[in-house]
C-alpha cells in the first residue's frame, strides 16, 4: 500500500491522460526537445520515437516503459518515465499479441522473427484514456473481433502443435 | 528565529522538473509542534524551546508527562526535543510552530535514528572485503586477522568486529529543501533520511545556513 502522503505528493506530477497500452504494442512517443539556437533563443520541437513497447516497470510516478525499434539495421532502445513532462503524448499505433510481460527475447531476433503479431480489432489511436468506457472497438480492415491473426512469419513459440 | 523543527519521515518518491529532470525526495511531516517549555537566559542560562510532536493518549502517558504538558495547556507528546532559538522574541509555552517557520531555509540537516540491523557481520558493518566465494576458499565472510602474536598478545580495543549495527542517531547534512507545503505540514528534501518511514526526525536549519548571531548546536 502506498501511504497517502506519498500519493498526494506524486499526484501533481502524474500524467492526466495515460493511454492504455501494453507490452507488445507499437507506439509513437512524442518527445519535447528544447533547442538553443545560435542567437540564444530557445525553440521547442517535437521528436517522435516509434517502436515496440518491450517492458513496463515500476508503478506510480516512477513507472517507466521501454521502446525498441530498429534504426538502420541496429536495435535502439529508449526508456521513458511514463509521467515525464518531456513526453508530449503517446500514440498507440498497433496492438501486439504477446505472451510475455517483458519482450527482451526480441533482442536476439532479427528480421521477420522480431516482428510482433497484431491484436486485430483492439482500440488504437492518440492518447486513448485509461478509464475509457467499454466501447465497441472500431474494427480496422473489417476484421471481426477475435479473428485469428495470420500465422505466417510468427515467432516459433506461437506455433500450434499438431 | 526557529532553528529546528520536529517531524516524521513519511516515505520517499520522486518529483519531475519541467525539463524532465527527476529529483528523488523524502517526504517529511514537519510539525505542527507545540512549545512545551521555554528556556530563558535568566532562568536556564541559554535560550531554547522544548518542542513536542504527536499526542500520546493520557492512558499511556506518565503522570509526570501529563503534568508537564498541562503547563503548556496541551496533551502529552510522543516525541519531545529541545531546539535552539536565535533572536530575542521567544514564543510562549503552548504556542504552535509549523513548517512555515522553515520557509526561507534553502538547506536542512535531518537527524534521525537509523534502522536497526541487529547483530551484523564485519562485511556489512565495516565494509570488509571478505574472502573468495569459490575455488575451495573456505574464507567467505570472515573478518580475517584481528592482530599480532605473543606481542602484544591481545586484541586492541575498538578493533572493528561483528556486532550490533544501526539504531543509532545519525545526522544527514545539507539536504536541499525541494518544497514546503504548509497546508499539509510537509517538507520535501532531496535525498534520503535515516530511519524507517514513520520514524521521528529533527529537521534543522543546515549549520552552514544558520542566521548570523544564532548559537550553533540544537
Amino acid at each position: 500500500m502506498i501511504p497517502r502522503a506519498i500519493q498526494e505528493t506524486e499526484a501533481p506530477f502524474l500524467r492526466k491522460k495515460v493511454p492504455e497500452f501494453r507490452v507488445g504494442d507499437t507506439v509513437d512517443v512524442h518527445v519535447r526537445i528544447e533547442e538553443i539556437k545560435a542567437k540564444g533563443e530557445k525553440k521547442q520541437r517535437i521528436q517522435i520515437f516509434s517502436g515496440d513497447v518491450i517492458a513496463r516497470k515500476h508503478g506510480g510516478v516512477r513507472e517507466t516503459f521501454t521502446v525498441r525499434r530498429i534504426v538502420q539495421g541496429e536495435g535502439v532502445e529508449r526508456i521513458f518515465p511514463l509521467h515525464s513532462p518531456v513526453i508530449d503524448k503517446i500514440d498507440v499505433r498497433k496492438r501486439g499479441k504477446v505472451r510475455r510481460a517483458k519482450l527482451f527475447y526480441l533482442r536476439e531476433l532479427t528480421g521477420r522473427a522480431g516482428k510482433l503479431k497484431e491484436r486485430r480489432g483492439a482500440r488504437t489511436g492518440a492518447e486513448t484514456p485509461v478509464a475509457a468506457p467499454e466501447a465497441v472497438p472500431a474494427a480496422p480492415e473489417g476484421s471481426p473481433e477475435g479473428a485469428t491473426p495470420p500465422t505466417k512469419g510468427a515467432p516459433k513459440t506461437e506455433k500450434v502443435a499438431t | 528565529m526557529l532553528e529546528a523543527l520536529l517531524g516524521k519521515k513519511l516515505g520517499m518518491t520522486q518529483v519531475f522538473a519541467p525539463d524532465g529532470t527527476v529529483t528523488s525526495v523524502t517526504v517529511l511531516q514537519g510539525g505542527p509542534c507545540v512549545v512545551l517549555q521555554v528556556r530563558t537566559k535568566e532562568r536556564d542560562g541559554y535560550r531554547a524551546l522544548q518542542l513536542g510532536l504527536d499526542d500520546r493518549r493520557e492512558k499511556n502517558a506518565t503522570k509526570a508527562a501529563i503534568g508537564h504538558a498541562k503547563k503548556a495547556k496541551t496533551a502529552p507528546k510522543r516525541f519531545i526535543r529541545e531546539v535552539a532559538w536565535a533572536g530575542d522574541a521567544l514564543p510562549e509555552a503552548g504556542s504552535v510552530l509549523t513548517c512555515e517557520a522553515l520557509k526561507d531555509v534553502p538547506k536542512v540537516d535531518v537527524i534521525g535514528i537509523s534502522k536497526g540491523r541487529g547483530f551484523t557481520g564485519g562485511m556489512k558493518k565495516w565494509r570488509f572485503k571478505g574472502g573468495g566465494a569459490a575455488h575451495g576458499s573456505k574464507h567467505h565472510r570472515k573478518p580475517g586477522s584481528v592482530g599480532q602474536h605473543t606481542f602484544p598478545n591481545r586484541v586492541f580495543p575498538y578493533k572493528k568486529m561483528a556486532g550490533h549495527h544501526g539504531a543509532t542517531r545519525f545526522t544527514v547534512r545539507n539536504l536541499r529543501v525541494v518544497a514546503i507545503q504548509p497546508d499539509v505540514s510537509r517538507i520535501l528534501v532531496y535525498g534520503g533520511v535515516p530511519g524507517p518511514a514513520g520514524g521521528y526526525v529533527v529537521i534543522r536549519r543546515a549549520v552552514g545556513h544558520r542566521a548570523r548571531g544564532g548559537k550553533a548546536g540544537a
